[in-house]
């Protein structure tokens, strides 16, 4: 069991408490838009993040929106699964804590005990499978309790009630909180209600709250800052990169960095 | 007139190890909502009446078991047909729909969406919409919009916006994930009717059994005529819910072979093919753990089959329990022998079957070279071949 004290994730989150900052949490797509591309995506993005998440390509994302999708597939194309994925954080020698994030068949195939090993000695921080939600697989969720990755869950707007408590009784490292219904990718603004789900996220846990789905600009950012201890940014930061490489991704992730800043 | 399912087997929405709920936080709380409700209707007499009314009302059951007497001659078997294909809309799929529709209304959901492949769940699906007075929105493979012209046009005529989607194989496989994530983004006023017995729990079990009237009206009219069971019942398999439907009528009379027939495609060796339970190994896709189609790191090869129908890399749970267990067997048949059956039948029997069913009827019509056929053989007749007629001719050249 990963007590809060040693993870490397709870480290993170103290420090932050400190600052009085939210973190930015960016999201990547290993492999895109293409392998060498990547490791310098991950390494502009790593700068401005605080916790970098980063997603193992599969070929039937089914909660991803369309940017995400077409990242995977060029990445997939590109011969990157989660083999791959592990070399490029390895190439990419991050100095801020990595959540893997996988759907959960590329996981199973790998062999997930062998996973926890490898991720361990990479020194990744957490692991988050898109499609294994609490309860879903009791043996996977004991082994990865076991390891020193924390075991990261997320959280619906229809996670209500009992079914809430369930889904963060195990959690560790952080909830993530998925902002709106629907798949992964920008919106125009951000959902009605956020507010009252980061307080009923609260009220069933301690844990950090970190908000994701639909986060793209800087005054969403500074929003949603004002509301969790963690901004996920996946969609915009993708759709950066594909548009405009490396620098557009460095130069996004600069301003909404800016814009969380406290006041 | 039965009223009540068969006995449920595989707890906790496991079929062995097979099954589960893999899917985003997002719709657990609707598949739990579901699982309760049908849970509760699984001994509700009233909800059972209503639906075998429809069955009667709707699609004209019970359908009828006929005799195949020149293909049964050319096989050397007394081959019996279950057929599926006089139902309303021309296959078996329109049994589900009716069951699930029922679930939809007595959640309030006003909104269904569907995927499908040949077409056959989507123009089922459309029909009990509109008798329903119910938005539908059907997901389908661009690839598959093509072949299937037929299906797309009728399902458009009873009302049922059709999707294309353009993503990734552009076949069945990526309609799922098309209307899966459909269901993510409007799970609050929508049912989504899964067509096969795949997904997560709880559909594997509420689609089987939804489809076990097709055994259980097959048992006893096979009893019926013959005053015996028969020694075999084929049936083909893509996701399976044409096969579980009537293999839950014999599963548990031990006399009785199953046979499952996958499509072999191109030949299994080919690597082109939709032999899930042949040639796959374990794995999670649309939600459940079973066989499926896959690279060494996970990713889901695409399937082929000449039969939109069939061609999808997963399958059903509770086949791959039935697969393990060696309750019943599997076999393929690739497309060359599915095409040929297709033809023959009809010349045989006056039936043109559904390309997925060739599939069955070509296994069956190789018993002899196989060097040993059983007395009475019992076949799904699971559908129609009227919207494959366009897609045959072309590959045939017109060479019939």
């Amino acid at each position: 069991m990963t007590s809060l004290s040693e993870s490397r994730l709870a480290r993170t989150w103290a420090d932050l408490r400190g600052t009085g900052r939210s973190a930015l949490i960016p999201y990547l797509t290993a492999g895109f838009p293409d392998p060498a591309t990547s490791v310098a995506a991950l390494r502009a993005a790593a700068r401005h993040a605080d916790i970098l998440e980063v997603g193992v390509p599969f070929s039937d994302p089914v909660a991803d929106g369309p940017t995400i999708q077409r990242s995977t597939f060029q990445a997939l194309a590109h011969g990157v699964s989660l083999p791959e994925t592990l070399e490029l954080i390895k190439d990419a020698r991050l100095d801020v804590p990595v959540v893997l994030f996988s759907y959960f068949n590329p996981v199973l195939q790998f062999g997930l005990d062998r996973l926890l090993e490898r991720a361990a000695a990479l020194g990744l921080a957490g692991l988050l499978l898109t499609d294994l939600p609490a309860g879903a697989d009791s043996e996977v969720e004991r082994a990865v309790r076991a390891s020193p990755l924390d075991l990261i869950r997320l959280v619906a707007p229809t996670t209500r009630g009992a079914r809430l408590d369930d889904a963060v009784r195990d959690a560790e490292g952080f909830i993530y909180l998925v902002a709106r219904l629907g798949v992964t990718g920008a919106s125009r603004e951000l959902a009605a209600g956020l507010g009252e789900s980061v307080a009923r996220v609260r009220a069933a846990t301690s844990l950090p709250v970190a908000v994701g789905f639909g986060i793209s600009t800087a005054d969403q950012a500074r929003t949603v800052a004002g509301l969790a201890e963690g901004v996920v940014v996946g969609s915009a930061g993708v759709d950066a990169l594909a548009r405009g490489g490396v620098e557009a991704l460095d130069r996004l992730l600069g301003e909404l960095r800016t814009a969380m800043a406290p006041a | 007139m039965t009223l009540a399912p068969p006995a449920e087997v595989g707890q906790a929405g496991r079929f062995g190890p097979y099954g589960g709920r893999y899917v985003p936080e997002t719709l657990v709380a609707a598949l739990e909502e579901l699982a309760t409700l049908y849970d509760g209707v699984r001994a509700d007499e009233t909800f059972w009446g209503e639906y075998h009314a429809l069955l009667h009302d709707v699609v004209g059951r019970p359908s009828l078991l006929s005799e195949a007497p020149r293909f049964s001659a050319r096989v050397g078997a007394r081959v019996l047909l279950k057929r599926e294909d006089l139902n309303h809309t021309g296959a078996h799929k329109i049994n589900n729909t009716i069951g699930q529709a029922l679930l939809a209304r007595r959640m309030g959901k006003p909104r269904i969406i569907a995927e499908t492949g040949a077409g056959q769940h989507g123009v089922a699906t459309a029909t009990i919409c509109a008798r329903f007075g119910l938005e539908c929105v059907v997901y389908m493979g661009a690839e598959d919009v093509e072949r299937q012209a037929l299906n797309v046009f009728r399902m458009r005529l009873l009302g049922a916006t059709v999707v294309p989607v353009e993503s990734g194989t552009r076949t069945l496989k990526d309609a799922t994930n098309e209307a899966l994530r459909d269901w993510v983004t409007n799970v609050e006023s929508t049912h989504y009717i899964i067509g096969s017995v795949v997904g997560p729990d709880p559909f594997p079990r509420m689609v089987r059994d939804f489809q076990s009237v097709i055994g259980t009206e097959a048992r006893r009219q096979v009893l019926e005529r013959l005053g015996r069971l028969p020694d075999q019942v084929v049936a083909c398999v893509g996701g399976g819910s044409n096969a579980m439907g009537i293999f839950a009528g014999f599963r548990d009379d031990g006399d009785v072979a199953l046979v499952g027939v996958e499509a072999a495609g191109e030949g299994v060796a080919s690597g082109h093919h939709s032999a899930t339970l042949t040639a796959g190994r374990p794995g999670v896709l649309h939600g459940a753990l079973s066989y499926l189609l896959q690279d060494p790191s996970g990713q889901v090869a695409p399937a082929h089959s000449v039969s939109a129908g069939l061609d999808y890399p997963g399958v059903g749970p509770e086949h791959a329990w039935l697969r393990d267990t060696g309750r019943v067997a599997y076999a393929a048949v690739d497309d060359a022998t599915a095409l040929r059956a297709f033809r023959d039948f009809a010349r045989d029997e006056g039936i043109i079957p559904a390309l997925e069913t060739a599939h069955a009827i070509g296994w069956i019509a190789e018993a002899r070279a196989r060097g040993r056929q059983e007395d009475v053989v019992l076949l799904c007749l699971s559908g129609r071949g009227d919207k494959d007629v366009a897609h045959v001719a072309a590959l045939l050249d017109g060479a019939v």
